[in-house]
């Protein structure tokens, strides 16, 4: 670890909180339906949108139409993306003459990339035509992002209101997420990332001659486009195979930089933004206090393990001044390849700029460990929001009855019908990433798929159902995962660590927001103070960590203590 | 919460030897389902009970370790049954003897042609009239409606001053159970055998017909949650332990299901809410549903009635203010004649001030004629000889001199003006034509109400002073008392009006009553406490009573819903905390044996693999029956804010939570390999 590590790490969460508050009051002032500095230009498109559809913008949906609505719409998101895949060969913009996409795989990306997944069964330049990742992909990299913002939206709104049945329009919160929010920046950070030299082209490749005057063919695409909303979405899902390692992704440490803080900056301002919302900012910054806390050990964790070095290849004759560098890049060594790794898998993006699985057992349980808590750190954009909210309910719940009061969160009360919803939540990731693990773990021909013997090899099987169950899309690399039995397995695990999940947080919602708003006294449980972050901060670790410690201890822990004791397998 | 009387010790036998053989009833299934953690625990229990017959009857060398198991898992559940009834326990004697009281009550029922004729009181109806003479105990519940008579009702109040039971009137209900002592009462019944008091307070302390409250509701479906989660771990644990070639025993996995899933909390649930309605009924207030009184620990707003809650029941005399040209002692003497033969406290008050701080003599008492106080002269006084003294509202006063209302000394009014305006009474004084000054009657607070206030405010809860008073007045008791808003000239409609409209942003409202008038009130609050000695219309609207009658009741009420919610809270907190420590035992000792390198795991240096799983399912057990004296007395309760005490059950409960297991699965594990237990 060096210092000038440390401040780049510390300049990047500088950077983000900076932003953190003009973003947010931004995106409230969008979700509430006000004016913004954009609206001369974007209303009319607004209206026209509405108009077209047939949308009255006034009429809000209670909890069950807005998630029917929202399923309605995630269900032809998927039958669209799943056709554009398999019609591939027939449709244009297909230079390399790619052919359909296998039927499995074709369910799993669909899957994925409607999930806000993106976990990829495949190598990008090498399976899909320029259409399918730019009306396919990358449309939905829009539409997933949109679709978790608004959820959030409609969450929100149930803790500001008091008695009403309503949570907004479905359609609007789409509309206004894709056109005031993602759009405009997704435009941005596109314009600078071509500044800083991605491709955005249609044609196919480019042939290079290399310093053995060899010719090496590379691929090339509209890559900047994808991977401007890429990051602002929390997609993950790259361009290239190798996704923010490959230096047409990701080329300079500057553009390693921005693609962090592309990935942060509207989760942590979606926070702010609920905090102003329900009319308390304290309650914003008291969230994003404990996600940071949460996220910003991992880097360190990340960091020191990785910066530690192999002592397995330093007896070997390796030095270990640079630590482990087995599957890092070179142009972002230690510190910005820990702080990705952290931020990327803290926040349900799944991109990554250097291979998780290479790391040493330490450094690669934080990024699973991560994804295990709930992605909330702060999440995907705004399904890491109502994941944190649902365990900001749990912490209130439990704890709040310490101070002798049936607990509440900002004046709702917290009863019978809101645990019963957050159990059905917080039920779905251990359930389907210890299941499906275990399950894997017990066949011969999944176990087959690992790249790795020992736990190592565990550690494969139980990080790419902990990444689709957790709709985070990084790989730990290793597992060969474009199998019929992990498409469909790791396709099941998306839709339910997405939509199983989501369901009951909505109807807590719905219940939620039907109850009266009782005003805060000093009896009340305070809830934005930081002997609350603390708290929040144990429940996250206690009730959505703790029960994933056997399998992490079968998996990476044995293996970073057996490598500590030169051990092999 | 000094008045804990009646509080049986924890280690008298005669409660602790049925417990143990109720909670042993208490192990079927089909009664335990109730809570979901110990009948998975129960199951686990018998899985391990038949390995180890299986190991016996093998002979296998791991008998000795699943013998043991399955004796403390067993143990866990009977710990948790046992806490139940202990809890239980408790009231039961009290309950005994109420329902013999009950099983013997037979009554004298009116007939259609005149004549009574005796049934079993559990034959009684609705609507029947029942006659009680001296000596008799009454059937029923119901209303006197014709005869007085007093009643001894310490049978329930415990109180052994008789009562005097009337028709009409605020003082008509009376208790079945309860015994006449002199005269004959009519008495129609107003409730059905089976629902009177008696048996409601029988059910209440019994804790047999107890259902579940919300708050309870909302906390077992967390338990049950968190069980199924770990029950789905400890399936899935089986999987991933097969990639490795390890194969875990049914033993070990039912083990670790016990020690991870809530058993302290689960097994300690229902002795906390059993407990906390038995704390309610040893202060002698009883309630008719548990949510009531997890309700009270929620309440905003306490309304208060000024009379005998916050200021003693009457108006005092405090000082005297003569007019110009009389002096303090002839008024002084002057008000003392003509209260003599006033009875009212306020009369009284008067005679006391006079003779006492005054130093007046005592006068003649020879009159020739007294004259009562009637509320349409608003007057009172004596004629002796030539003086004819009269005391009384300042208006009427004035009326009898003959002076008009301009016409008095400037000083007489200011000093009338000054009294309203701090919020006493004036009682002018005249003797014929000639205005003698006034008398300063003042309501007296209560001392050390204002501190009680000042606590409830730390708690976030504001009080309401509702009054008859006018505004000025109330304002000024107010402010003396401190309480947070009154209501002046409040009617019944006023107090209801009130209620909804707190109600209607979102707060709780505790208020208690006794009329008939403040009926509705009392069944619109989300607390109305009734006075025993007030009507049966209040005591059925209401969803306590308070068995003493005492207005300030409703202060401890609250401290008790509060103890009850922060017992819960502070062991669910422990529990789920406790967790940690066991992995740490567990998971290592499950593993070690495959990857040698876990034993790195092992902070506590537990020393044997079969040591560590017996040792944390020991302390498992333990912990239930160590804990079973905090959730029967409640954690430790400070009226305080919200935030002191969140700091401090928090460190308590919470890091207590975290670091206590480590040390006792410690100090067990030595125990265990000292004692070569396995």
């Amino acid at each position: 670890m060096t210092l000038i590590g440390w401040l780049q790490i510390g300049l990047l969460f500088l950077t983000v909180l900076i932003v953190i508050k003009p973003l947010g009051l931004y995106m409230a002032k969008v979700f509430g339906g006000e004016r913004t500095f954009l609206s001369p230009v974007l209303g009319p498109v607004e209206r026209g949108f509405y108009r077209a559809a047939g949308i009255d913008p006034d009429r809000e949906q209670g909890w069950l139409s807005y998630t029917l609505a929202m399923l309605t719409f995630s269900v032809a998101g998927f039958v669209a993306l799943y056709a554009t895949l398999r019609l591939q060969g027939i449709l244009p913009f297909n230079p390399q003459g790619f052919a359909a996409v296998p039927s499995d795989l074709a369910f799993n990306t669909a899957v994925s990339f409607v999930t806000n997944t993106n976990w990829q069964n495949y190598a990008g330049e090498t399976t899909m035509s320029h259409f399918s990742q730019m009306a396919g992909l990358t449309v939905q990299n829009f539409l997933s992002a949109a679709t978790g913002m608004a959820l959030a939206a409609a969450f929100t709104r149930a803790l500001a209101r008091s008695k009403v049945s309503t949570l907004g329009n479905f359609w609007v919160d789409m509309v206004r997420a894709t056109l005031f929010v993602l759009l405009p920046m997704a435009i941005v950070v596109a314009l600078a990332s071509v500044a800083m030299g991605l491709p955005q082209t249609l044609a196919p490749s480019v042939t290079a001659t290399t310093l053995e005057g060899a010719q090496q063919v590379i691929s090339l695409g509209p890559v900047a486009s994808q991977e401007a909303i890429k990051q602002l979405g929390t997609n993950g899902g790259g361009f290239f195979n190798v996704n923010a390692a490959h230096p047409f992704e990701n080329p300079t440490a500057f553009a390693n930089y921005l693609n962090i803080f592309a990935m942060l900056s509207i989760s942590a301002a979606m926070v702010y933004a609920f905090g102003q919302m329900v009319g308390s900012r304290r309650q914003g910054w008291a969230l994003l206090a404990a996600m940071a806390v949460l996220l910003i050990s991992g880097v360190a964790v990340v960091y020191w393990a990785e910066a530690q070095g192999n002592p397995i290849l330093t007896a070997l004759g390796v030095d270990p001044a640079l630590g482990n560098m087995e599957g890092k890049e070179v142009r972002f060594g230690q510190a910005m390849t820990a702080l990705y790794a952290a931020v990327t898998t803290g926040l349900s993006d799944g991109g990554v700029n250097g291979m998780h699985g290479s790391f040493t057992g330490l450094g690669g349980l934080v990024p699973m460990f991560l994804i295990q808590l709930g992605e909330v750190l702060p999440g995907g954009v705004g399904s890491g929001l109502y994941g944190m909210l649902v365990f900001a309910l749990l912490s209130v719940f439990v704890a709040g009855l310490m101070v002798g009061r049936t607990p509440e969160f900002l004046g709702k009360k917290i009863e019978g019908r809101e645990m019963k919803y957050a159990m059905l939540a917080v039920l779905i990731l251990p359930l389907v990433i210890l299941g499906f693990t275990a399950v894997s773990a017990m066949l011969p021909f999944a176990v087959a798929s690992i790249g790795t013997s020992g736990p190592h090899g565990f550690s494969e099987i139980l990080y790419a159902y902990t990444s689709a169950a957790g709709n985070n899309g990084s790989a730990f690399g290793g597992l060969s995962g474009n199998t019929v039995w992990y498409n469909t397995t790791l396709g099941i695990a998306m839709l339910l660590g997405r939509f199983a999940y989501v369901v009951p947080v909505m109807a807590m919602a719905g219940s939620l927001a039907r109850k009266v708003k009782s005003p805060a006294s000093a009896g009340t449980f305070p809830t934005d103070g930081p002997l609350f972050v603390g708290l929040l901060i144990g429940i996250i670790l206690i009730l959505g960590g703790l029960q994933f410690f056997p399998a992490l201890a079968l998996g990476p822990i044995v293996e970073h203590l057996a490598m500590l004791a030169g051990q092999t397998f | 919460m000094s008045k804990d009387h009646k509080a049986p010790s924890l280690s008298d036998p005669a409660i602790l030897l049925p417990a143990a053989k109720n909670a042993v009833r208490k192990l079927d299934p089909r009664q335990l389902l109730r809570n979901p953690v110990i009948f998975v625990t129960e199951v686990g229990a018998a899985l391990v009970s038949l390995i180890f017959l299986r190991d016996l009857a093998t002979g296998s060398s791991e008998t000795v370790f699943s013998g043991q198991i399955a004796a403390w898992l067993w143990f866990t559940v009977l710990f948790a049954t046992f806490a139940e009834a202990v809890a239980e326990g408790r009231g039961r004697a009290q309950a005994e003897s109420l329902k013999r009281t009950k099983s013997e009550l037979v009554a004298r029922r009116l007939i259609a042609g005149g004549g009574t004729e005796t049934i079993p009181a559990t034959s009684l109806k609705v609507g029947d009239i029942v006659v009680v003479a001296a000596g008799e105990l009454i059937p029923g519940d119901g209303e006197v409606i014709e005869g007085v008579a007093s009643v001894n009702e310490s049978a329930i109040t415990g109180e052994s001053a008789p009562v005097i039971r009337e028709s009409g009137g605020d003082r008509s209900a009376v208790t079945g159970g309860t015994q006449v002592l002199s005269d004959e009462i009519r008495v129609k019944i107003t409730v059905a055998p089976g629902s009177s008091f008696v048996d409601r307070m029988i059910a209440l302390i019994e804790g047999a017909q107890r259902q579940k409250t919300p708050n309870e509701i909302a906390l077992s479906i967390l338990l049950s949650g968190l069980t199924l989660i770990f029950l789905f771990v400890c399936v899935a644990i089986w999987g991933l332990a097969g990639y490795s070639g390890t194969v875990l025993s049914v033993t070990v996995l039912s083990a670790l299901l016990v020690t991870l899933i809530p058993t302290t909390i689960g097994g300690l649930l229902s002795a906390i809410g059993i407990a906390g309605m038995d704390r309610l009924v040893r202060f002698n207030v009883i309630a008719t549903s548990g949510r009531a009184v997890e309700a009270a620990g929620d309440v905003d707003t306490l309304l208060l009635d000024k009379t005998g809650t916050i200021t003693f029941g009457n108006r005092m005399a405090s000082d005297f203010l003569a007019a110009p040209g009389v002096t303090q002692a002839e008024l002084a003497k002057a008000a003392l004649t003509a209260s003599l033969s006033d009875e009212t406290p306020e009369g009284r008050s008067i005679v006391a001030l006079a003779m006492g701080e005054f130093g007046i003599a005592m006068p003649e008492s020879r009159f020739d004629a007294v004259i009562e106080f009637t509320a349409e002269t608003r007057l009172s006084g004596v004629d002796q000889g030539e003086r004819r003294l009269r005391k009384g509202a300042v208006d009427a006063v004035l009326g009898f001199a003959g002076i008009g209302e301009q016409q008095a000394p400037e000083e007489f009014r200011r000093a009338v003006d000054a009294i309203a305006r701090s919020g006493g009474t004036p009682l002018a004084v005249a003797d014929g034509p000639r205005l003698l000054g006034v008398i300063h009657l003042k309501d007296v607070v209560k001392p050390g109400i204002k501190e009680r206030f000042a606590e409830l405010r730390a708690m976030g809860i504001r009080t309401v002073m509702v009054t008859g008073d006018n505004p000025v007045t109330a304002a000024a008791i107010a402010s003396e008392a401190g309480v947070d808003d009154f209501l002046a000239q409040a009617t019944p409609e006023d107090k209801l009006a009130y209620i909804r409209r707190e109600q209607q942003g979102g707060r709780l409202i505790a208020m208690c009553g006794d009329g008939t008038n403040d009926a509705p009130a009392l069944a619109q609050a989300d607390v109305g406490v009734a006075m025993q000695t007030g009507t049966q219309a209040a005591r059925e609207a209401a969803n306590m009573v308070d068995l003493d009658s005492s207005p300030t009741k409703l202060i401890e009420i609250v401290g008790i819903g509060k103890q009850l919610l922060m017992t819960r809270g502070s062991l669910t907190t422990f529990s789920i905390a406790n967790d940690v420590a066991k992995y740490f035992a567990i998971i290592p000792a499950l593993f070690v044996a495959t990857y040698p390198a876990l034993d790195a795991l092992n902070l506590m240096r537990l020393s044997s693999p079969q040591s560590a799983i017996l040792s944390a399912v020991i302390f498992n057990a333990l912990i239930i029956v160590a804990l079973i004296p905090l959730a029967l007395k409640g954690v430790a309760y400070r009226p305080s804010g919200a935030a002191a005490l969140l700091r401090r059950n928090l460190l308590v409960y919470g890091v207590g939570g975290l670091i206590l297991p480590f040390a006792g699965i410690k100090v067990i594990d030595i125990a265990v390999s000292a004692l070569h237990l396995v």
